[in-house]
């Protein structure tokens, strides 16, 4: 059974969407079909579908519904919208109806949080919604109306730019300006540039780009690549969303910069599937950089070259957006973070030496050619030049987009959004840092506080356990699974919060909570193990008395072991037996 | 070596501040065994590809931890393998595995011959710190040669890397995932392999989650893998028992959900328990047929977990009287064999065991239950999920010599020894 040509593996991700969007599920035979057709074993193909959350091995549903229970959403009305979903399907969440016309499924963070509560049917947005809203839906869809149809068009407000002579992202642009300078540079020259420029990786971990390119250069190599990630996340992110739908023509010239920068032939744009509904208008855009021969052979430049983008859905999976699980999903593969023994920029996708910029990184780039380097490294801070867009949700007057030069004051920042006196401000995610009044005065920047883009704020009201326990939950969903401090450290932790909650917590839970966060810290494989317990830690240094007040003294007995829950299935099992007896 | 490698580069590094010449570019978990210096592993084996997946590796490359199975050695770096906190982590590792999946070795086909349960030996584990997951993954028998435990998996990837068959396909795969991850045997693939290959699969698993029907060698002790290996664990108590010069010590003992085999091992140490009576005084115990207690007490022994009501008044009532309490045993530290029935619904334990099963008589009907008679718990819990507890004996039974060196020094306040071959899970 040996195929003779069988077909490239990182072809797997679009044929399993290929054959979901037909058949709403991806059966045994299906799986079969696959892997014959790529000459692998059935269960590595059950292996990589069954990573991803939007695959599904069972019937999905012929309209397949997505409700986000990201943190911010829990507290912008999800209860509700929950329970008004199921009125109307008459199915719990996780479930499929019996005429299998709808399913009902959860969904981390979708980059909706300005606008929740908010789902996806068959990958489309409905936004704000309102138990009506949600009735409304679903009668229309019985009655035959496609999703795409009364679909809403998520609009996220830009909040605020600087002046505009100091704005980088959110101002007019002409259309292929910045790729006529293409003509006389020659790729070092783009790099130097690039590196002169202090441009980091926006996407949170802020690697100099400019050196990220070098480095790819360097490598001698058939092929090369250039991969955009646009996997964006993180909770509470949506800046890459925004920049795809208001100015993808900046992060298109970006990847094309650096194709003729480091050599590449392919660039790939890494979709997140929550973002679905924009790959039609991208690839759109796409054709007319073609017509015009900004993609495509011989592109016009000093060294004239040959440079194409295409676009990779992904299928459900937070731990993809780190790059090397990135690359692992895009050849095919389930999307484990590798061992770093190399660099993607030595060994990347199919083994060939890549880069992996986000989104907003690439935006930058043509805008930087456009205005020139002084006046760049004039924006911001030193380490920081330019601004960076913030995505702001939760508890505030004006949730949206914020584009911000480098090294604005925090304070400043908080009365712009419109958060009155917050107790909590959720920086750079979950998986960044929890910043408390103290942290107030000090400004964002590279040298005092970095952020890869999420900003949420939390009220006086808030319940911080309520909110770690969502993070928590978040973790433990998205965890890859390949290494033990992550995938039970997580879990277990996740049990831990839940005691407090319960409030049988006591002192020495907290010791435990400490010293296990450290060890799945210290010995995760990837950034997602490392930092998944940051906000707890941060909670815990900064704030206190939430845990004083659910604390107490240290027992021989352990209060969360109850002997009547512990006996109650006994119980209801005799009473039913002997219940049968008479 | 420097007369065979011609294009070889050496280079110096420093581990735990001893200074050390390589050959560039080696793997530093071997660099380091070279050097007599031992970095404990469970994925690695072998050089090409190291999997990074087990991270009990983990140790500091110039300040940043990582794991050393992936690190080639080059000039200058400075490593750290064994600080207080890196030895820690990789003890909380291993108790995270322990932790995770079922691992009760006094039923395992590998115990023995178990690469996990010999570091936990070499460390001296007793327990775990974080509580049991019961883990309740699929036990495959379906594959023509193999069974596949998932339940004792580890998830460290050496199957799935290694075994492949002659056209080059995967056998064993990862599916799902977070803590839904398992190995699965692809059942058309498993048929391909050759004997040898089957066996090499079973051998390279460090665990008991691979095995080959048929052929699992059960090995008498002493003969096993790791028997002979290993050393002493060296222990001292956490504080000292404070009474009378002529007071004799007060010890009470039970046995909840257990098989009363602990207690016949406390038996076992024939005539020293002459020597024993003479600083010990039995109160509550099986072994005085005291059944209350009538004064307080320095040490209670615990055998056996909670799998019904009566159990964890018992066990409440040890703490509430004694000063220490040791679980000793299996089931006291993890739930034990009773513990398997954690993962069959209650209602079917009691209709096996009182309805259909092969003991019962034919039309039997009824399951026992009368406000005297204990209420079976949902589940069975180790004993310091329900109290706290302050040493732990493992074994099954426990090495009479381990269980009364230990008692002896929590009495005594000594410091004490225990023999790698008296130091069992099983």
């Amino acid at each position: 059974m040996m195929q003779i040509n069988p077909i490239d593996r990182s072809r797997l991700l679009d044929m399993a969407w290929e054959v979901q969007r037909k058949k709403r599920h991806i059966g045994r035979d299906d799986i079969t079909k696959i892997a014959q057709e790529m000459n692998l074993s059935r269960m590595e193909v059950e292996g990589v579908i069954t990573f991803y959350h939007f695959f599904h091995r069972k019937p999905a549903g012929k309209f397949t519904i997505y409700l986000d229970d990201s943190v911010i959403a829990r507290q912008s009305g999800y209860d509700e919208i929950l329970k008004a979903f199921e009125k109307e399907l008459g199915i719990p969440i996780g479930g499929v109806t019996q005429d299998e016309l709808f399913g009902f499924f959860r969904t981390p963070c979708m980059g909706l949080c300005d606008q929740e509560p908010a789902c996806l049917i068959n990958f489309v947005p409905f936004i704000n919604l309102t138990p009506e809203k949600v009735s409304k839906i679903i009668n229309d869809l019985r009655g035959g109306t496609k999703p795409s149809k009364i679909c809403d068009t998520p609009k996220s407000t830009v909040q605020y730019t600087p002046e505009v002579d100091k704005t980088v992202f959110f101002k007019p642009y002409n259309n292929f300006s910045a790729l006529e300078q293409l003509k006389s540079l020659d790729p070092e020259t783009i790099i130097d540039f690039v590196k002169s420029s202090n441009l980091g990786g926006y996407g949170g971990a802020f690697f100099p780009t400019g050196l990220k390119w070098q480095f790819c250069r360097n490598n001698e190599s058939d092929a090369k690549y250039v991969i955009c990630n646009a996997d964006e996340g993180e909770p509470g992110t949506f800046k890459d969303r925004v920049i795809m739908e208001e100015m993808p023509e900046l992060m298109i010239e970006g990847m094309i910069f650096a194709g003729y920068a480091v050599g590449a032939e392919e660039g790939i744009i890494y979709l997140r599937a929550e973002y679905r509904y924009l790959k039609k208008k991208i690839e759109k855009l796409l054709e007319k950089y073609r017509s015009k021969g900004y993609l495509g052979k011989s592109i016009a430049a000093k060294e004239p070259f040959d440079f194409d983008i295409r676009i990779q859905l992904g299928a459900g999976a937070y731990v993809c957006g780190e790059e090397t699980a990135l690359i692992h999903s895009m050849e095919g593969l389930r999307g484990e973070p590798g061992t770093k023994e190399y660099f993607p920029v030595e060994r990347g996708f199919k083994g060939k030496p890549t880069i992996v910029n986000n989104v907003e990184t690439l935006a930058a780039v043509p805008r930087i050619f456009e205005m020139g380097l002084e006046k760049w490294l004039s924006l911001g801070t030193e380490k920081t030049p330019g601004t960076k867009l913030l995505s702001v949700s939760g508890d505030c007057k004006n949730p949206g987009i914020y584009e911000i030069e480098w090294g604005m004051n925090m304070r400043e920042f908080i009365e712009l959004t419109g958060a009155d006196n917050p107790k909590m401000i959720q920086f750079s995610g979950p998986s960044g840092t929890c910043l408390s009044e103290a942290d107030f005065d000090r400004n964002i920047c590279r040298e005092d506080l970095i952020c890869g883009g999420s900003v949420m704020f939390f009220n006086q009201d808030r319940d911080l356990l309520h909110i770690l326990k969502s993070y928590s939950n978040f973790f433990v969903e998205e965890s890859c699974g390949i290494c033990v401090p992550c995938r039970t450290g997580n879990f277990l932790l996740n049990k831990k919060i839940e005691k407090l909650i319960s409030g049988h917590g006591e002192k020495k839970d907290l010791n435990d909570i400490k010293e296990w966060s450290h060890i799945i810290t210290t010995t995760s494989r990837c950034g997602l193990g490392q930092m998944s317990s940051n906000s707890l830690e941060d909670v815990i240094e900064k704030f206190p008395e939430v845990f004083k007040k659910s604390l107490s003294e240290n027992t021989d007995f352990n209060k969360a072991f109850n002997l009547e829950d512990a006996i109650a299935e006994y119980d209801t099992i005799i009473n039913e037996m002997t219940a049968d007896y008479e | 070596m420097n007369n065979i490698a011609t294009n070889t580069e050496m280079v110096t590094i420093s581990i735990d501040g001893k200074a050390i010449q390589a050959e560039k570019g080696q793997n530093l978990v071997d660099v380091a065994k070279k050097n007599g210096i031992y970095i404990p592993t469970l994925c690695y084996f072998r050089e090409l590809n190291p999997l990074g997946t087990c991270r009990i590796c983990t140790v500091k490359l110039n300040g940043k931890h990582t794991t050393g199975c992936t690190v080639k050695v080059d000039e200058g770096m400075e490593i750290e393998v064994n600080t207080p906190e890196l030895l820690d982590n990789r003890r909380a590792i291993i108790e995270m595995l322990y932790a995770e999946g079922n691992h009760f070795c006094p039923s395992c086909e590998k115990s023995g011959n178990c690469d996990m349960q010999n570091h936990a030996y070499d460390m001296g584990l007793t327990v775990t710190r974080y509580p049991h997951v019961f883990s309740d993954k699929i036990v495959d028998f379906t594959p023509e040669r193999m069974i596949m435990e998932s339940n004792r998996c580890i998830l460290c990837k050496r199957c799935v890397e290694e075994i492949k068959t002659a056209e080059g396909k995967d056998v064993f795969s990862f599916v799902q995932r977070g803590v839904k991850t398992r190995v699965q045997i692809d059942y058309e693939q498993e048929k391909e392999l050759t004997e040898a290959e089957a066996l090499h699969a079973m051998n390279i698993c460090p665990v008991g989650a691979i095995l080959v029907k048929g052929m699992i060698q059960e090995q008498p002790f002493g003969e096993r893998k790791y028997d002979l290996l290993g050393k002493d664990i060296k222990a001292s108590p956490d504080s000292c028992i404070v009474r009378n010069e002529d007071e004799k010590f007060i010890v009470a003992t039970t046995s909840l959900a257990g098989c009363f085999g602990c207690h016949m091992s406390l038996l076992d140490i024939d005539t020293e328990i002459l020597d024993m009576i003479d600083i010990v005084e039995f109160n509550k115990s099986p072994l005085t047929d005291i059944k209350d207690f009538s004064k307080r007490c320095h040490v209670g022994l615990i055998e056996g977990g909670c799998a019904n009501s009566e159990n964890v008044e018992v066990l409440r009532e040890f703490r509430k009287r004694c000063d220490i309490l040791v679980a000793f045993g299996e089931c006291a530290i993890m739930g034990g064999i009773p513990a398997m029935r954690n993962f069959v619904p209650l209602e079917e334990c009691l209709e096996e065991a009182y309805l259909n099963g092969v003991t019962t008589e034919i039309g039997a009907n009824i399951v026992p239950s009368h406000e005297d008679i204990p209420k079976i718990l949902n589940n069975v819990y180790p004993c310091n999920e329900v109290v706290k507890i302050d040493y732990y004996i493992p074994g099954c039974p426990p090495n009479a010599q381990h269980i009364w060196k230990v008692v002896k020094s929590i009495l005594l306040c000594e410091d004490y020894s225990i023999a790698h071959d008296e130091f069992k899970y099983d």
